[in-house]
């Protein structure tokens, strides 16, 4: 969904870019609760992870491609403020060196498949948690489905931005249908993705998962006079 | 559960470095080259040509590709792999740098 340079006018794209670096801003802060000496050195992997994935673009449909947006994955792993830093790097990244997502996009990309993903994957993410049993089996199915709605919810948005700044004269409700109903395509690869790196990590090491805290705290205190000590 | 011996984290991280540079290195070249949706819907509605060249298209690894590389799988390669070097040492320095750094409880 990387949007090129040209397709929102200048304002637009100066809006979106205030916003990113609000946002980016905010998680650098926020983030800090996030990261430890034991988490931080597995963030800058998931950013390098997310990178590879979305070099890895699978067919939805004729003639139709999609990739891995990474917000409910990185939120889940890492956490939602630390997963916009992440995703913002990949962002930059892929722009200045790989020519791909427009330079004066920059913010409105960090918006839609950073802020815009992280921000409703980790909110449906949460959601899903508070109604279901609180085991470490739900952690990864609830990323899949916060995965699947965050990526025709950054579509959705982007068709917001077209409306306020697109540069060229599309009907509206045409665009929601195309942007949507494509999107809702390349979420359930999304899903499939972030089911899969989330449980295996959760298999292996569900202490380094962020999204599982909640569940081991309360598991913790049910294991604890078995075990000689969890090793680091 | 408790008794089975868990990887560290050297290992996890090891793990996960290798799948990244496995993805990009190698099985990008098997990926779809078809517009994503964003691109096939502005082709469809018709505003795809409202695109503007990119500034930093001329640069060396534009376009996944690395320049003057003449094999497509080597070149897509090592673009992938300069990609997923260059975003772990931003990302992890930057979340490295933003970390707490007074753990009691790990």
């Amino acid at each position: 969904m990387h949007v090129p340079d040209g397709f929102l006018d200048a304002p637009t794209s100066i809006g979106t870019g205030v916003v990113a670096a609000l946002a980016v801003g905010v998680a650098l802060r926020a983030a800090r609760r996030e990261l430890d000496d034991r988490t931080a050195p597995l963030a800058g992997l998931v950013a390098a992870f997310v990178f590879a994935t979305q070099m890895i673009t699978f067919p939805v449909g004729a003639g139709t491609s999609g990739h891995l947006l990474g917000g409910a994955l990185t939120a889940v792993l890492v956490g939602p403020f630390t997963g916009v830093l992440c995703l913002s790097v990949v962002f930059l990244v892929q722009s200045l060196l790989f020519a791909d997502g427009g330079i004066t996009a920059l913010g409105t990309n960090i918006d839609l498949m950073g802020v815009v993903t992280v921000s409703v994957g980790w909110l449906v993410f949460r959601g899903l948690q508070a109604v279901l049993p609180r085991r470490l089996s739900v952690v990864a199915p609830a990323a899949a489905v916060a995965a699947l709605v965050s990526v025709p919810a950054a579509a959705a948005v982007f068709v917001v931005l077209y409306a306020v700044g697109g540069t060229a004269d599309i009907p509206l409700d045409t665009l929601t249908g195309a942007m949507v109903g494509v999107h809702v395509l390349i979420g359930i690869g999304e899903a499939v993705i972030t089911f899969l790196a989330v449980a295996s990590i959760v298999a292996v090491r569900p202490d380094l998962v962020h999204g599982a805290r909640r569940v081991l705290a309360r598991r913790e205190l049910e294991i604890r006079p078995t075990s000689a000590g969890v090793s680091a | 559960m408790s008794g089975t011996r868990r990887p560290s984290n050297r290992a996890v991280a090891l793990v996960v470095l290798a799948v990244a540079l496995l993805l990009a290195g190698v099985v990008s070249f098997y990926a779809a080259g078809s517009p994503d949706g964003l691109n096939r819907v502005a082709l469809d509605q018709g505003f795809a040509d409202t695109q503007e060249a990119h500034a930093a298209g001329n640069g060396p690894f534009a376009g996944y590709a690395t320049r003057d590389v003449e094999d497509e799988r080597l070149s897509g390669g090592l673009a992938g792999v300069v990609g997923v070097l260059v975003v772990l040492a931003l990302a992890g320095g930057l979340t490295f740098a933003v970390r707490r750094r007074d753990t009691s409880d790990g």
